[in-house]
């Protein structure tokens, strides 16, 4: 009997042992690597509910909790920058999605001449990041704006149209590969029965390829959402600007001055984002690994 | 031949077809594309009235192509793929065209408007009192939206006008008895003491007689009578010359764009003119220009480089880590390090120019109890700092594809290492890391080129700061090469589009030099392997 339980007990202890030799670091290190991604946050959340709103005054986490700083933020046009930023990103990111997806169905399930050659370009034009053009595009945009108002400069769908030049760029080829993925008996079957390519598209194809559309609506919602070059040459009016460009104006001069404005600022525009990701989380790993790249 | 032919062109018979296609989804490709037609027959208007004769073309094209496209039951694949390509050649490929156009040119501040509207701007800069030249009595209005203007009376009629709106008639003006305006409909006289107090603008006030500046302008000293004056510089259209009139200078133009006299003085706007390899010319021999370039080349390169180095060791170890199957709440421990992916970039990146601030910051200020460090002005420490915030940025999305691709690499591989009797350090450098390349190769390729041109980092922690003391650029120690080409184009007093340009193109092929040998090695990779 007393043999036995010396048995287990060494059995137990000998586990316990390995769960400290494998085990018990890794949480130590999940504990530090967790503090050090939240600590900035933690920090500009601390800082956005300081009474001064100075960044001289910070020398704890937490001292003073106010809402001050958010009602002086509400003061400036922080809620329309912030719709300018929705809209424009919202849209922009519909749009990439639609016409990413076309592409990439064309590209998959269609066989027409020049079809090699377009994949190819579109991989060499994908290396060229739009923001290295923004002179042209300023340009651009000065002499459209003569002709068509609304693609001029100061135009939230001038800014959009600009967005969406980007669209087949990055994203078709990761579509691309999903959409290959996607059995083609089922156009088939399909087609049999008389949908049309229309249907099979926009019924079937895209339903099963949610997951990466979400991905991508997602990775380019953030991408115009945080633009600021092109946002910046495009629009001036201060009524029109998106969050990334009205935000930078709180601590491009007086830095110091009107830090808590800035951090209420930044803490409201991240929560979307934020809370995307983490309903989003399961699909973009799945994305990740085929190829995304977050702007 | 003719089952393949049905396969291709979708409706299989055109008769059936339209009874298929007679639906919902019918009516609502033809509201689409009346829609689309009707905004692009706006924009052919519209440009044809503004004589924008290239948007004009376009637009047509785009009209005739959109609705040959789209109405024909032939050319499925190019329905699906006009869209996109409308948006990639207008916005991406005319634009590297234009950029690479604007290289060779020398666009810039004083070069942007077109040959007419520089010479008309010409007109406009300067004026002169034309002698013996009749007064005119005049009363400083103001218009409904409050813009300063003159009402004059000229041959017993009151007109008025202001700065930017010629003198016209005013139906319904009186004059009085010293034959000034005394009442004119629609503006409000200004009287003496509301003169005297906007005095400056209205002694500099010019308002023209009509939209050709030649024809001259009203201005005044008193506020009470109105002299006419002419530009002073007369445009000859024949000599294509403009001619100082008070000092009988001519002008000539020039191969730079503007018009100069023979001792050298220009008359700005210019406009633009192409100036061959002048802009790259200037980047290889101009010595503060090409020792710039160098540096912030250089730069760049070891940034974009150990960016990805750094996240990716941390990220990867942090999925090793993670990667035990007795590990529990990894969900949590997930959701919990994505946070600094999740957070947009340029918001994180003023924080933390925050958190480093000397002395006030976070860092400084509290973690280290009141140190003096200055993480962000000193240029050593400005490029560690850059780095390190870039790692916070960076690591998560090297945590997640590592841990993908972990889960990706078969067990029996370990197995067999493990009865091999492999070490764990010989097992990640022989097994892990080879297996891990092969699909994280390409990812780590497509970050480098990310960072390559990651303004936002830049620009939000640093600014490209410190400032080197007096480059005629105004660039500093951590700017990259996209930060230099915003800086010369955007920042500067003296804007460079050309230049700009010009290096925009030298990144570019930079850039897709690095991605076309990258991509060449990793397939390589993939063979081998």
């Amino acid at each position: 009997m007393a043999a036995v339980t010396d048995a287990t007990g060494l059995r137990k202890a000998a586990r316990r042992n390995r769960w400290w030799r494998d085990l018990s670091w890794r949480y130590l290190v999940a504990v530090v690597a967790i503090a050090y991604a939240a600590f900035p946050i933690v920090f500009v959340i601390s800082a956005s509910l300081s009474r001064r709103g100075t960044l001289s005054g910070t020398t704890g986490l937490f001292t003073s909790v106010t809402t001050t700083q958010y009602e002086a933020l509400f003061e400036t046009l922080f809620w329309q920058w912030m719709l300018n930023s929705l809209i424009i990103g919202g849209v922009s990111a519909i749009g990439t999605v639609l016409m990413a997806a076309a592409a990439a169905y064309a590209f998959s399930r269609f066989r027409f001449k020049g079809r090699r050659n377009a994949l190819t370009l579109l991989l060499l034009l994908q290396m060229f990041p739009q923001l290295l053009a923004f002179v042209a595009i300023l340009l651009l945009l000065l002499a459209l704006g003569n002709a068509i108002p609304i693609l001029g400069l100061n135009s939230r769908m001038g800014l959009i149209a600009v967005y969406l030049g980007g669209a087949l760029g990055a994203n078709t080829f990761l579509m691309y590969g999903f959409f290959n993925s996607v059995p083609r008996e089922l156009d088939e079957a399909a087609r049999i029965d008389g949908a049309s390519h229309s249907r099979i598209f926009f019924t079937i194809i895209l339903r099963l390829v949610a997951p990466v559309l979400a991905v991508v609506a997602l990775l380019s919602f953030v991408g115009s959402f945080s633009d600021f070059i092109i946002a910046r040459v495009v629009l001036t009016q201060q009524d029109q600007l998106t969050v990334a460009v009205g935000l930078y104006q709180f601590v491009s001069g007086q830095f110091d001055a009107r830090w808590g404005i800035f951090a209420a600022g930044a803490v409201l525009a991240s929560i979307p984002i934020v809370l995307l990701f983490q309903f989003l989380q399961r699909y973009i790993v799945g994305g990740l690994t085929a190829g995304a790249v977050k702007g | 031949m003719s089952t393949v032919a049905t396969k291709d062109e979708t409706p299989a018979r055109g008769s059936t077809s339209h009874a298929r296609e007679l639906n919902g989804w019918w009516f609502a490709k033809l509201a689409v594309m009346a829609v689309i037609n009707a905004g692009l027959l706006y924009a052919v208007y519209s440009s044809f009235m503004v004589e924008e004769w290239w948007i004009l073309a376009v637009t047509v094209v785009l009209l005739v192509v959109v609705n040959w496209v789209y109405f024909s039951k032939r050319m499925v694949p190019a329905k699906y793929l006009l869209p996109g390509v409308i948006f990639l050649l207008v916005y991406q490929v005319f634009t590297m065209g234009y950029t690479a156009y604007i290289a060779f040119t020398n666009y810039g501040s004083e070069n942007t408007i077109s040959r007419d509207q520089a010479i008309e701007q010409i007109l406009r800069t300067g004026d002169v009192r034309v002698e013996g030249a009749v007064d005119l009595p005049l009363k400083v209005v103001r218009n409904e939206a409050g813009e300063l203007g003159f009402a004059v009376v000229v041959d017993d009629t009151v007109e008025a006008g202001t700065a930017d709106e010629p003198l016209d008639t005013v139906d319904g003006a009186t004059i009085d008895d010293r034959g000034a305006p005394q009442e004119v409909p629609g503006w409000q006289i200004l009287s003496l003491a509301e003169v005297l107090e906007v005095q400056g603008e209205v002694t500099a006030l010019r308002v023209p007689f009509s939209d050709d500046p030649e024809d001259g302008w009203v201005r005044t000293q008193t506020g009470a009578v109105g002299f006419q004056s002419s530009p002073r510089f007369s445009y000859d259209e024949a000599a294509d010359t403009f001619t100082d009139v008070t000092t009988d200078a001519v002008y000539t133009p020039n191969d730079r764009g503007f018009f100069e006299s023979q001792d050298g003085t220009r008359l700005t706007p210019g406009w633009p003119v192409t100036i061959g390899f002048e802009n790259f010319q200037r980047m290889l021999t101009d010595s503060r220009i090409s020792s710039a370039l160098l540096q912030a080349g250089a730069w760049t390169f070891a940034f974009a480089f150990l960016s990805v180095a750094t996240t990716f060791f941390l990220g990867l170890f942090l999925a090793m880590t993670f990667n035990h199957p007795a590990v529990r709440g990894r969900k949590l421990i997930r959701s919990l390090l994505i946070l600094p992916y999740a957070f947009p970039g340029f918001l994180a990146a003023l924080v933390w120019k925050g958190m480093l601030n000397n002395p006030y910051g976070f860092i400084n200020s509290t973690i280290l109890g009141g140190a003096d460090i200055p993480w962000l002005t000193e240029e050593w420490l400005a490029r560690f700092s850059i780095i390190a915030v870039n790692l916070w940025l960076g690591f998560p999305y090297m945590f997640l594809i590592a841990t993908g691709a972990l889960q990706a690499i078969p067990g029996d591989v370990y197995e067999a290492a493990k009865i091999d009797g492999a070490k764990p350090f010989r097992v990640f450098r022989s097994i892990t890391l080879p297996l891990l390349m092969i699909s994280v190769a390409p990812l780590l390729i497509a970050s480098f080129s990310f960072n390559f041109n990651n303004f936002n980092l830049i620009y939000f922690v640093t600014e490209g700061g410190p400032n080197i003391p007096g480059h005629p650029l105004a660039l500093g120690e951590t700017d990259i090469l996209i930060s230099v080409v915003y800086k010369v184009a955007v920042v500067a007093g003296t804007k460079q589009y050309g230049l700009a340009a010009a290096m925009s193109i030298l990144i570019f092929v930079i850039v897709g030099l690095v991605s076309w040998l990258g991509f060449r090695q990793t397939r390589k990779l993939e063979e081998v392997l």
